[in-house]
């Protein structure tokens, strides 16, 4: 049967990787709203500037599920500075690409990666990403 | 795996009897109805027929029915042949915010060339109320269309009260409107009579009572002034030039016929099955909601809100289960907003992505229903497991 997702993408959706949530996380990311249909959560646990540990949660569609999931995969055991070279297209291609309806949601993942980074920053230096704000609502509002 | 399909408001299955009957028309019997020589006579035979079986089926003349090419073809023909020709006796039209895209798209086309439409507003069970269309009406109005079933949460809508509405301003004030009715869901589904209803105009389609894809009609009653909707031939009465899909037009009459035939049986046997649905899924599934009127609805039509999870994901799901559902949710649309019939009954987003749609059959078994209810709610659980909105949601 024709998907219009990839395989590897039915993959991460079907099997998620790293659901959850962190205890007590090193920090949160938190993007996305339910208007738009989808929310993601990454929590992340953060030693010697490694990313030990990080989990998700997501409200959302097959794609928004599975980019989630991937990015979790993309910066496990990778350092910060790795972690936030990662990008909505790498998200996109590590699961053999998204229909463009659905790229929106590798912005998303990617946005949640350094949500997540940005309060670590905040709660370990004082100070965040600098200029970092989340895409969505402004890729949303072109969608319309 | 055994696949399960319940989405027989998207199309549905061409019925065996159907099919036979089509058959000789795509290979010995395939003369143009418009010759006169034996091989046009007898498909023009087999045309007159079909017009007769879907005629019976709404207590309609033959003569007022116009063969189309599916529903929205007749939604455009009726919508903008009406408007056209009944402009200079105004520019206005009421329809309602739930319509079909088939319906609500022209209206904004005939919009763009100066006509002005009222759409209406609908209550939280997705019901037009009579009143409103009697307030909307101008001196100005031509006509209103309002669909008979909805498509998406299955409500039936009061058209033999809205028919009295628009009736009483002819009697009182010899205002002439137009009332056009989508039955394109309703069609086959729940009995209609257009003499009972009042109806000017009515639109059906062939694919959604077993019949075969890209046949539809127009019911047009005897007087109504409308524009041709093709023009180059006589065929349809000038009003729909091009040679018959007589091979289509055949096995949507016999669709018809077997529809009328089963009616009663077709109404029961899914009615059971819905309400069985409806009810296994509200008490297995916490904090999950009906969408549309509880019982005034398609005998076929189960719509719910399953809050805290999306739709396309939940239908990822089903699939991989080998079930066949639709969902209102944005993400299957190809837009960003969710159903604008969700939203019209008032649901919140969240609550509108998070809907799915069964819509049934008459090859839908019990036992169908008895593996979806045992299948979803785990589906619900796995992915309310992986959402954040869930533990803020509490339980």
């Amino acid at each position: 049967m024709a998907s219009p997702y990839s395989e590897k993408v039915m993959d991460h959706f079907r099997n998620p990787r790293n659901v959850g949530e962190i205890a007590n996380p090193d920090g949160i990311g938190k993007v996305g709203n339910p208007v738009c249909g989808d929310i993601m959560e990454m929590y992340i646990k953060v030693k010697d500037n490694v990313i030990t540990d990080v989990k998700f949660k997501t409200f959302g569609c097959g794609a928004a599920i599975a980019t989630s999931s991937m990015a979790t995969e993309l910066i496990k055991g990778k350092t910060i500075e790795e972690a936030l070279n990662l990008t909505n297209k790498a998200v996109a291609e590590a699961l053999d690409g998204l229909p463009p309806i659905k790229m929106h949601c590798s912005v998303l993942a990617e946005d949640a990666v350094k949500g997540a980074i940005d309060d670590y920053l905040k709660k370990t230096t004082g100070k965040g990403l600098p200029g970092w704000k989340p895409r969505n609502e402004e890729i949303h509002e072109h969608g319309h | 795996m055994k696949r399960i399909y319940l989405d027989y408001a998207a199309t549905t299955p061409t019925h065996s009897d159907v099919f036979a009957a089509m058959e000789p028309y795509f290979g010995e019997k395939f003369g143009n109805p418009s010759s006169i020589h034996s091989f046009g006579r007898e498909t023009r035979s087999a045309v007159e027929k079909a017009r007769e079986q879907v005629a019976a089926l709404i207590s309609a003349k033959p003569e007022e029915i116009v063969f189309t090419s599916g529903g929205t073809e007749s939604n455009n023909f009726a919508l903008n042949g009406i408007a056209e020709i009944n402009k200079t006796k105004g520019n206005h039209l009421i329809t309602s915010r739930i319509e079909h895209p088939a319906v609500l798209e022209p209206c904004q086309h005939l919009e763009k060339q100066g006509f002005v439409v009222t759409y209406l507003p609908v209550d939280k069970d997705g019901l037009i109320n009579s009143d409103d269309v009697k307030k909307a009406i101008t001196d100005k109005t031509i006509l209103v269309s309002i669909m008979m079933a909805n498509n998406e949460i299955g409500v039936i809508e009061p058209i033999e009260e809205i028919n009295r509405v628009i009736k009483d301003k002819l009697e009182k004030q010899g205002q002439k409107i137009y009332f056009h009715v989508d039955a394109v869901q309703a069609f086959g589904a729940i009995p209609i009579d257009v003499n009972k209803l009042g109806m000017d105009l009515l639109s059906c389609s062939g694919h959604k009572l077993y019949g075969p894809k890209g046949v539809g009609a127009l019911y047009i009653r005897k007087g109504t002034r409308i524009a041709a909707f093709m023009r180059g031939g006589h065929q349809e009465k000038n009003r729909r030039a091009s040679t018959e899909n007589v091979p289509g037009l055949v096995g949507f009459g016999k669709a018809c016929e077997l529809a009328l035939r089963e009616l009663d049986s077709r109404v029961e046997h899914l009615t059971g099955l819905r309400d069985k649905l409806i009810k296994g899924l509200l008490d297995k599934i916490p904090e999950t909601q009906l969408n549309g009127h509880p019982t005034r609805r398609l005998p076929n039509n189960v719509n719910v809100s399953v809050r805290y999870i999306e739709g396309e994901s939940m239908l990822l799901n089903l699939d991989m289960e080998g079930i066949a559902a639709s969902t209102g949710s944005a993400c299957t649309s190809g837009t960003l907003d969710p159903s604008h019939v969700l939203l019209a009954i008032g649901l919140p987003h969240e609550i509108a992505h998070g809907s799915v749609r069964f819509t049934l059959g008459r090859l839908t078994t019990q036992e169908d229903i008895d593996h979806v209810l045992d299948v979803f709610p785990k589906i619900v659980e796995k992915l309310r497991a992986m959402s954040p909105l869930y533990k803020k949601g509490g339980k």
